[in-house]
């Protein structure tokens, strides 16, 4: 058995924050102790709401951000501690906002190239030739070579910043809501792009999303993540059709469907996201849950094994799977 | 026939830009009863936001519209003027916008916000305004409602700005209520809360509601009626299960197949998808805008298409005959 491509160590991060100039600094626990596999070749979706980590997460799998505890794994190396050039040979990213995540004063064929000349690749006419087949690859042509992103639809800069994350053959990607900023239909062309190319190139994607549909989808595993922590963990067939955590049935039913006649969900989640600077005792989701006991305020619940590989860190969750 | 309580007839926003005039709404027809909600969906540039603002006479600076008609409970708006407009606007026709951190005003509390529009449109006093903005507070679920009172937008979370903005919209008893993608900056748990007070809040008041929007999910939930814009136009209007259930406009059905559903679309395979992109609204179009993109496109769609409307009030722009 292989080691998994990409392996997160119980992974901590907090920050210290500060209110005011006189405030006591205090600490927000962004990430709470993770740890997640992703084996070679597939798709690991992170689910969560604004606030839940995810994104730090993704930070310091890019290597952008250092955890406080724990670490981070690619092929069996610590990412914390390559230096940025061998990094980036092994992750790359897309981010959602294809808007502000490329250079408007540049070219496509420069954006795209900009990684090989970082590196040192190859002669200008290679570099040239490398470009044009990716443009290829994410289904732009070359006219677009010499486009600037302003002169490009959401979609075109979306498949320019696939093309430059991709060029210099990562493993893994991290796709943080990399179809979040966009329509429906060019959303659908983006996920099956991605899709395509995993397929094709055999790569592996870190893909973060609120949208458990899109998730469902693309994913091979998926996380949820609520206050930090994963809570529920698994396949997304088993995920999606027993859910184990009130949190994930919560999500699961706030998805709108285009059906008309369901009238609107009612996720039954009492109150509001809690503050992160003031994190509820024991279980983080119990102030919010519908099956809450006095139990869930005092102790924590594990990440426990539910059915062998789908976990869920709920008192209740070998309940909820009978 | 319906008495509609906004009547909209061949709406049309014209912009004019460097390379020409930009015909971002073109012949827009939509109505709204009260106690009905009507969603408009479309993607990103069809005309959605714009056909709201064009209604309310909020354009920006430049743009231009005309209508065949345009009358709000009987009234003509497009000859009213502007003082007119004022005195409804916020009053008897008010607008929830997408983002409450731009809308709401940094520096000042909740409770002048609130109060605001309910003291310009001469509806009480002080005392009475501050009574009326508790009243609404709790009735759009926000707890300790007069503690609120005092704090500043950027002390309140997403959710709770949104129920802000939605009691501030309230505040002088609108007959009409436009929103505009409220929903789209909040996470999808607190998106369902929003919408169920909506539901609530129109149902109980009778309320008349346009939401703007580009998530199908989120109008297959609300609507009574739903309108499809694309490309300034309006190529299918009709009630929600009749344009969900048989979809006239090959746009309309293009885009029902690009929605994944959880455990129902297969993992693995390619969603469907439109292919191309939207064109250019510079100049206009004699055409279907669709034409370039649709998969039964034929030589006839070159030609000005007439809208078609069957015996339930389903009305599209198509030539094509309706398959089963």
């Amino acid at each position: 058995m292989t080691a998994p491509l990409l392996q997160i160590r119980d992974v901590v991060r907090r920050f210290g924050v500060r209110r005011g100039v006189f405030a006591p600094r205090r600490t927000l626990t962004a990430v709470a102790g993770v740890s997640l596999d992703l084996p070679r070749g597939e798709v690991l979706g992170l689910v969560g709401e604004s606030g839940c980590g995810k994104s730090t997460l993704a930070r310091i799998v890019l290597g952008l951000d250092k955890p406080t505890e724990g670490e981070v794994l690619i092929d069996g190396r610590p990412v914390a501690s390559l230096h940025r050039l061998e990094r980036s040979r092994l992750v790359q990213p897309v981010f959602q906002d294809p808007y502000s995540s490329l250079n408007p004063r540049r070219s496509v064929e420069a954006i795209i190239g900009q990684p090989l000349l970082v590196h040192g690749e190859g002669t200008p006419a290679e570099r040239r030739d490398r470009v044009a087949e990716m443009l290829g690859l994410v289904g732009l042509g070359p006219r677009h070579a010499a486009a600037y992103p302003s002169q490009l639809s959401g979609g075109q800069r979306q498949r320019v910043a696939i093309a430059r994350a991709l060029i210099l053959r990562p493993a893994l990607v991290v796709c943080d809501e990399p179809t979040s900023a966009l329509d429906v239909s060019v959303q659908a062309q983006i996920l099956n792009l991605l899709m395509e190319l995993r397929a094709r190139l055999g790569l592996s994607y870190l893909f973060i999303s609120h949208n458990l549909a899109v998730v469902q989808l693309v994913a091979s595993r998926v996380a949820v993540m609520y206050l930090g922590r994963v809570v529920e963990e698994g396949d997304p067939e088993t995920v999606l059709r027993t859910p184990a955590h009130p949190y994930t049935r919560a999500l699961l039913a706030s998805v709108l469907q285009p059906r008309p006649g369901r009238g609107l969900p009612d996720p039954q989640l009492a109150g509001s996201f809690p503050n992160p600077l003031e994190p509820p005792s024991g279980c983080a989701f119990h102030p919010r849950c519908p099956l809450a006991v006095p139990r869930c305020a005092a102790e924590r619940p594990g990440l426990d094994p539910a059915t062998g590989e789908h976990r869920a860190a709920c008192h209740f969750a070998a309940l909820a799977e009978t | 026939m319906r008495q509609a309580l906004l009547d909209v007839r061949r709406l049309s926003v014209r912009i004019p830009v460097e390379a020409g005039t930009l015909h971002a709404v073109r012949d827009a027809s939509l109505a709204i009863g009260r106690g009905e909600t009507l969603c408009v969906v479309g993607e990103s540039g069809c005309g959605k936001s714009l056909t709201s603002l064009a209604i309310m006479g909020l354009l920006p600076p430049g743009a231009v519209r005309s209508a065949e008609l345009l009358s709000f409970d009987g009234e003509d708006l497009l000859r009213a003027p502007r003082s007119r407009m004022r005195a409804l606007r916020g009053n008897r026709m008010a607008m929830i916008f997408q983002e409450p951190m731009t809308s709401l005003n940094p520096a000042w509390t909740i409770g002048e916000q609130l109060a605001e529009p309910f003291l310009h449109h001469g509806k009480g006093d002080r005392r009475q305004a501050r009574d009326r903005a508790v009243e609404l507070l709790e009735r759009v679920g926000i707890t300790a409602a007069a503690s609120r009172l005092v704090q500043y937008p950027h002390e309140l979370s997403g959710g709770l700005r949104q129920r802000v903005m939605i009691a501030m919209a309230l505040m002088c008893g609108p007959e009409l209520l436009l929103a505009d993608e409220p929903t789209t900056a909040l996470d999808v748990t607190i998106q369902a809360e929003i919408l169920r007070l909506l539901a609530r809040l129109q149902r109980e008041m009778g309320l008349a509601l346009l939401l703007v929007t580009h998530d199908l999910g989120v109008v297959a939930a609300v609507a009574t009626r739903v309108a499809v814009m694309y490309a300034g136009e309006v190529v299918e209007e009709g009630p929600a299960e009749a344009v969900f259930g048989a979809p006239r406009h090959p746009y309309t059905q293009g885009l029902l197949r690009c929605i994944p559903i959880p455990g129902e679309t297969p993992r693995g395979q390619p969603l469907g998808t439109i292919p191309g992109s939207v064109p250019s609204l510079v100049g206009g179009f004699e055409s279907c805008a669709f034409r370039d993109r649709c998969p039964h496109a034929r030589a006839a769609c070159a030609e000005p298409v007439a809208e078609r409307m069957d015996a339930a009030g389903h009305r599209w722009r198509c030539i094509l005959e309706p398959s089963g």
